[in-house]
């Protein structure tokens, strides 16, 4: 008889769960448009009265400038140098934020789109808008059109390739979720498997050794990585991708009402110049790379 | 009288179990963000989309397997016994043997794939390979072969001395008694945990895609990110353990046929 007593135990705390999720449902289900006001007080925000930016660590120049300070390596966001730095700190000042209300988390690329709260209001991390991921997060407007680049050791034999259809035979080595992967695997098409390093900084080991034959990345992290990370190395070209119009938009959680007022301060930030600005002061050697057909 | 209670022990049996699954399903269903989960881990067209390639980027983790496992038996054979080697003047190998263990098992196995991985092409040595699959299985093969030593070590000690004496007093050499006598017992009690390694080896092949090699799971995440989608790591997971089922009820026929086998004897 006894065993009859467990069965209604394990169905009252199966309801009680149940009816836990169904009630929390209404408070936190769908996100709270507090008006549409663009207001500081009025913005939907992860922690009141402060700005939340999410980007990866360590951040790399030229996104991310200023001297690398704990918990961040290489650089530091919270300097306000670095391209995406300034870029979040202008929009930040657009929004009515003081320098030091504005918050930096850090958020690998692989959890800025996990599904569920986000603790960052936007991810500033060179994540290039598509369609697909749009149906997922939503993406702030452009505030980079981004072109991709390959990186080579001088000297090696893929140094002397002259087009896109040349680097066919080669060992090619890109960051996962870049749409650098995408556009080997739809124009270049090589003969063997790219690898895929789950961090930028694998793929450039990776290239040091001579495990891979090249780089593929985006044009301004191409520079840095030529400049600072592996020896002896040349930005072989850059790809005809910018037909495309590829760029770079700032992550939210989907449906958040904030999407709108970072737009409206982005669109105010090129209309009167400061991100031209920003973008000459940071990436001005980006441009010089020709173009492989 | 007994067997009405057999009939109802079933019917509560199958009621509580129908009841429970029912409960936790709409639990689950009925939590504020399962509309977002089902969205990103369940997207049928996700799935289809993605698992032609998984598919065939698992075939690297079953060759992984494959060649690791070969390399896997033998190796840890000779660990365990160099362990149980015995005599004063095989003390160096036996601290050898031991350290050997001691290490690789205790250093995480993604941590030995990613020095090995990243370190040994850095050494720009002539003729060492710099592919990443092949040192990842030479990881895969490092950590696994200190687990697998200890199982045989198990089974080698769980053959009782007394037959080491009587075969040693009937003139054999160590290395006869152990190859003759100890051994064929020795593995063949093993034959379940020795499996239950390589089902745990078949699920460590994904460790591989942190060098860059595109394996089942690394496909996945490349699908995930290239879509802010997880349904992939779902096509990912059913790929493996459609893999380690058939191998866990290959390693439970295994144990009862041996144990008819040696009831037969015994009759």
């Amino acid at each position: 008889m006894r065993r009859w007593f467990a069965l209604p135990l394990v169905a009252a705390v199966a309801f009680a769960a149940a009816g836990c999720g169904g009630s929390s449902n209404k408070s936190a289900g769908g996100t709270t448009t507090s008006g549409n006001s663009c207001a500081k007080a009025d913005l939907n925000l992860v922690n009141a009265g402060q700005l939340t930016v999410g980007t990866d660590n360590p951040a790399y120049p030229p996104w991310f400038g200023g001297k690398e300070k704990s918990p961040w390596k290489v650089s530091d966001p919270r300097s306000g140098q670095g391209f995406e730095s300034a870029v979040a700190y202008a929009v930040a000042g657009q929004l009515g934020f003081a320098k030091g209300d504005v918050k930096w988390v850090v958020v690998p690329f692989n959890t800025s789109f996990a599904p569920g709260p986000k603790k960052f209001d936007f991810d500033i991390n060179e994540i290039s808008y598509t369609p697909a991921r749009a149906k997922v997060v939503d993406f702030s407007d452009s505030y980079y059109n981004v072109n991709q680049a390959i990186v080579v050791k001088k000297g090696t034999k893929i140094a002397s390739a002259a087009s896109v259809a040349d680097l066919k035979p080669y060992k090619l080595g890109v960051q996962i979720g870049t749409t650098s992967y995408q556009y080997i695997k739809d124009h270049i098409k090589p003969s063997k498997q790219p690898a895929v390093y789950d961090t930028n900084d694998a793929a450039v080991a990776a290239l040091k050794n001579g495990q891979t034959d090249a780089l593929v990345v985006d044009l301004p992290t191409a520079f840095y990585v030529t400049a600072a990370q592996v020896p002896n190395s040349e930005i072989l070209g850059q790809f005809p991708t910018s037909t495309t119009g590829e760029h770079f938009g700032m992550v939210f959680q989907k449906g958040n009402s904030l999407v709108r007022c970072v737009n409206q301060a982005l669109a105010k930030l090129k209309s009167d110049g400061t991100l031209t600005q920003i973008q000459d002061k940071w990436l001005s050697k980006v441009g010089g790379a020709p173009v492989l057909k | 009288m007994s067997g009405g209670e057999g009939r109802r022990a079933i019917l509560v049996a199958v009621v509580s179990t129908a009841v429970f699954f029912t409960l936790v399903g709409l639990a689950i269903t009925h939590a504020p963000g399962w509309p977002e989960v089902r969205r990103t881990f369940f997207d049928w067209g996700q799935f289809k989309g993605s698992l032609p390639e998984i598919s065939h980027a698992f075939l690297l983790n079953v060759k992984i397997f494959c060649i690791a496992e070969v390399f896997i038996l033998v190796f840890a054979l000779l660990l365990a016994v160099i362990r149980s080697l015995p005599g004063p003047a095989a003390l160096p190998l036996r601290l050898v043997g031991i350290a050997y263990a001691d290490f690789f098992r205790g250093v995480p196995t993604i941590l030995v794939i990613a020095m090995l991985g990243f370190g040994a092409p850095a050494l720009r040595l002539h003729h060492i390979p710099l592919s990443t699959t092949f040192w990842g299985i030479v990881a895969l093969v490092l950590v696994y072969t200190a687990y697998v030593s200890e199982v045989y070590r198990a089974g080698i000690e769980s053959v009782h001395h007394s037959q080491t004496a009587a075969a040693r007093s009937l003139g054999l050499t160590h290395w006869q008694a152990l190859r003759t006598v100890v051994l064929p017992q020795a593995v063949r009690r093993v034959i379940p945990p020795l499996l239950n390694d390589f089902i745990g080896l078949q699920k460590d092949t994904a460790l591989v895609g942190f060098l860059g090699s595109v394996e089942a799971f690394k496909q996945s995440q490349i699908d995930a990110a290239a879509t802010f989608n997880y349904t992939s790591y779902v096509a990912a997971a059913l790929l493996f353990v459609a893999l380690t089922i058939p191998l866990a009820r290959f390693t439970d026929w295994l144990v009862l046929r041996d144990r008819r086998r040696r009831q037969a004897v015994g009759a």
